[in-house]
């Protein structure tokens, strides 16, 4: 039998906190009474985080019952679910633009926050059900069409993603000894790499001034995180130990090491071969965890959610394939915005994320990460960059544009 | 049934954490400088790293602060923090040399006087108010039964809350006053306490953010002050409490005396509740930084120094006196105007009235040698010798 009872706690401040507590037997009906389950629930009210003000996934889908219900867990490695939210808690968020406001500290968080997890999943990635959904992964990039743009629109073509090494915990948890372990098996690996793949490593630690400056002047180098997002979740730590930077020789595949996830993984080059740079990109991880399928290690996926990574918004393929393109008549076209939407995809600044364009030139991205391929999302960008460009030709020619359909999420 | 009390349990974290080896975890202090790095070595790293307090803060939570910030090359930061009362003796192997070199060579066995009787202090009250144009007197409290602002949690920090509301509140004659919480201050409050240079902000100095007291800003958090704003409580800050007592002048025997009254009436009502202060007879009062055991207390004056701070022996006067000098913003800024901010070097080993009193002498005779220097004479023969 299973008995729903419900219990208004007054906390020692003027709100209270309502909670419900799920009973399975008779006699813990007679010891709800009892002072310890009022003490369980009163000491989970009174660490309830204040979350009144806030604009993130997680305070949206944070209720008194949920943290009282995972307040006490942690993960196998001892990750604890006020660890997870500490970020969203710490940075309330912006009244247009919403974040998801917690981090996963390993695999298992995923497993163990779920309660929470979820919800969050779903409000960020459009309805998209852990539960009970699928997530496809592709990385055979023989399957794109129409990949080259017209360069005299796009200027480069990017796709970064990134990827977690199975059995160490990710950046707001590992210790320095699981930093310095992804730091060994990655730049192991990667030193296996041949052909047009034929790099080198450079540890933030030891790199040389020389090197330090070529890096900046190439605009490989990553900083220490300044965004509270960031280090409010502990991802700062230690830092710049175990932190470091590969590129082949070309300069058109990337990595970082231990930066916002074990390895973000980027393929680039100037012009609009997108089709190239996806082809790199696929070779490259394939190539990548092979190496270190050869060593005994694997990265974190499952077919729940794709790919495991830090942030929730980066589940599935963690994927952002995008371009910097010249729009400078469709961007101040009133329906830029809504052709944007309709096509699936968002702009950035090309300084990335949360900066401003500047001549006119955009960077234009997918949407989406999860509940989609990497084939998809990337095709998905093909097509809706070719219609912008159409659209920046039509308004150059005097033409009118239209507003695409939207495109349907496939479930 | 499905309930659990919610216990202090051990860190399971760092049980998992010992599955690496003492080389793959000691972190990387070669570019460092700050008293953390200079006494954890390898050793003593490996014998305490298995080890955590009854809450679970552990040698990793101690010194992440000065791991993430190496410091600079001439000034010495501490480079570690408390997380809780226990830490201080579950980690001694690193924090008794730390203590040792930070305040002047005190021993494991020293033990630290506690004098808070205001009338023990001789002069204070005829310092020149021409020159001495504030004095002022702090220090910090922890309230014994709770974790400190690097390792508590919000119903910690709300607990603590309480108990200050509720002592503060009960506060009567020159004492009585008001509570602002952060989290609920109007903007005419919120102004009038900035035009009053009471309001204090969420830290943004590395230092305090990476020993992770700013979480869940700015929950439980606020100031208090009594009606005629010559005595102040920070609640929550960087540590459990802030108290100060301060006023323009030079009058700093009142001052003192309104500082060791008004603690001593809030310690009662804590005691009450059972949460008394954090102290012991060796370390004094137990406040997060180790720089600040002991006394915890800072006196000093704002005052005109324009001949003497440019004068060769300034700073060998200060060191002989006991005194340091900071600019008017406080720790880290400049002097405005030859004003300097002068209080007590030392904090563990002697007591309030002992720090108080080198304040008083120590700025009595600066101001003397400072008159001297604008009639044109010299001040050799009033160097003092070290105190």
């Amino acid at each position: 039998m299973v008995l729903n009872i419900q219990l208004h706690i007054y906390s020692t401040d003027t709100d209270y906190y309502y909670g419900t507590w799920f009973l399975s037997n008779k006699n813990d009906v007679k010891n709800a009474a009892h002072s310890h389950i009022i003490f369980h629930l009163c000491l989970c009210s009174a660490e309830f985080p204040d979350l009144r003000k806030h604009n993130n996934c997680m305070a949206s889908n944070l209720t008194p019952a949920i943290y009282a219900k995972l307040c006490d867990r942690a993960t196998p490695n001892g990750f604890t679910l006020d660890e997870a939210i500490q970020t969203g808690v710490d940075n309330p968020g912006h009244p247009f633009i919403k974040t998801v406001g917690m981090v996963a500290g390993d695999e298992e968080s995923y497993e163990v926050f779920a309660d929470l997890l979820d919800p969050v999943i779903k409000e960020r990635h459009n309805g998209y059900d852990p539960r009970v959904m699928k997530h496809p992964t592709d990385l055979d990039s023989s399957k794109i069409q129409s990949g080259h743009f017209d360069e005299r629109y796009v200027l480069s073509s990017r796709v970064r993603t990134g990827r977690s090494i199975r059995g160490l915990s990710l950046p707001p948890a590992c210790t320095r000894a699981e930093r310095r372990e992804v730091e060994r098996v990655v730049v192991d690996a990667l030193s296996g790499l041949k052909g047009d793949l034929t790099g080198k490593y450079y540890s933030l630690t030891q790199m040389t001034e020389k090197e330090q400056q070529q890096l900046i002047d190439d605009h490989f180098l990553f900083d220490k995180p300044v965004s509270p997002l960031l280090t409010c979740a502990g991802m700062a730590r230690d830092w710049p130990d175990a932190r470091g930077i590969w590129h082949n020789i070309e300069k058109t595949f990337l990595i970082w090491v231990n930066e916002e996830d074990h390895t973000r993984v980027i393929s680039m080059e100037k012009g609009g071969n997108m089709k190239r740079v996806f082809e790199r990109f696929c070779r490259g991880l394939k190539e990548v965890e092979r190496l270190i399928q050869e060593r005994g290690w694997e990265f974190m996926w499952n077919e729940r959610l794709g790919y495991v990574l830090t942030c929730p918004s980066n589940l599935g393929t963690g994927l952002r394939a995008g371009v910097h393109v010249k729009l400078p008549l469709l961007s101040k076209d009133p329906r830029f915005s809504k052709i944007l939407d309709n096509l699936r995809l968002q702009k950035r600044g090309t300084g990335g994320v949360d900066t401003a364009a500047v001549g006119g030139v955009f960077d234009i991205s997918n949407l989406d990460r999860l509940g989609q391929s990497e084939v998809q999302l990337v095709q998905t960008v093909v097509d809706g960059v070719n219609y912008l460009i159409e659209c920046e030709k039509r308004l150059e020619r005097g033409q009118d544009i239209k507003v695409p359909p939207p495109i349907k999420l496939s479930k | 049934g499905g309930v659990r009390i919610t216990a202090m349990t051990k860190n399971c974290h760092n049980d998992y954490k010992m599955k690496f080896s003492v080389d793959d975890e000691y972190p990387d202090l070669t570019k460092h400088n700050n008293h953390m790095a200079k006494v954890l070595s390898k050793e003593i790293y490996g014998k305490l790293r298995s080890k955590s307090t009854p809450s679970g803060f552990t040698v990793d939570d101690v010194i992440q602060t000065g791991v993430d910030n190496p410091g600079h090359p001439f000034i010495m930061t501490v480079g570690c923090v408390a997380g809780d009362e226990e830490s201080y003796e579950v980690f001694k192997d690193l924090l008794d040399p730390i203590i040792s070199d930070r305040h002047g060579g005190y021993k494991p066995t020293d033990k630290h006087k506690t004098d808070l009787n205001f009338e023990n202090l001789k002069g204070g009250d005829d310092l020149d108010p021409n020159y001495v144009l504030s004095s002022r007197v702090r220090t910090g409290r922890s309230i014994k039964g709770f974790t400190l602002p690097p390792h508590n949690s919000r119903g910690e920090r709300r607990a603590i809350q309480n108990l200050s509301i509720e002592a503060l509140s009960s506060l009567e004659g020159e004492f009585k006053g008001k509570y602002y919480p952060l989290d609920g201050m109007t903007d005419a409050e919120q102004e009038q306490l900035i035009a009053d240079h009471f309001l204090f902000d969420k830290p943004v100095s590395p230092l305090l953010t990476c020993a992770g007291m700013a979480r869940d800003w700015p929950d439980a958090r606020g100031i208090w002050h009594n009606d005629n704003k010559t005595f102040l409580v920070w609640v929550n800050e960087e540590d459990h409490l802030r108290v100060i007592s301060m006023q323009k002048g030079g009058n700093m025997k009142e001052v003192f005396k309104r500082f060791c009254v008004g603690l001593q009436k809030i310690e009662e009502i804590f005691k009450k509740h059972n949460h008394g202060f954090m102290w012991n007879e060796h370390l004094g009062y137990i406040l997060t930084c180790p720089s600040n055991l002991g006394t915890g207390l800072r006196g000093g004056v704002h005052v005109k120094l324009p001949k003497l701070s440019t004068h060769a022996k300034f700073e060998e006067i200060l060191t002989r006196l006991r005194l340091q000098k900071r600019g008017t913003g406080g720790v880290d800024t400049a002097s405005v105007g030859g004003v300097f901010d002068i209080s007590n070097a030392d904090r563990l080993g002697s007591s309030e009235v002992d720090q108080v009193q080198l304040v008083v002498d120590g700025v009595k005779l600066m101001v003397e040698m400072e008159k001297k220097l604008e009639k044109g004479e010299s001040i050799d023969g009033m160097i003092p010798a070290q105190k």
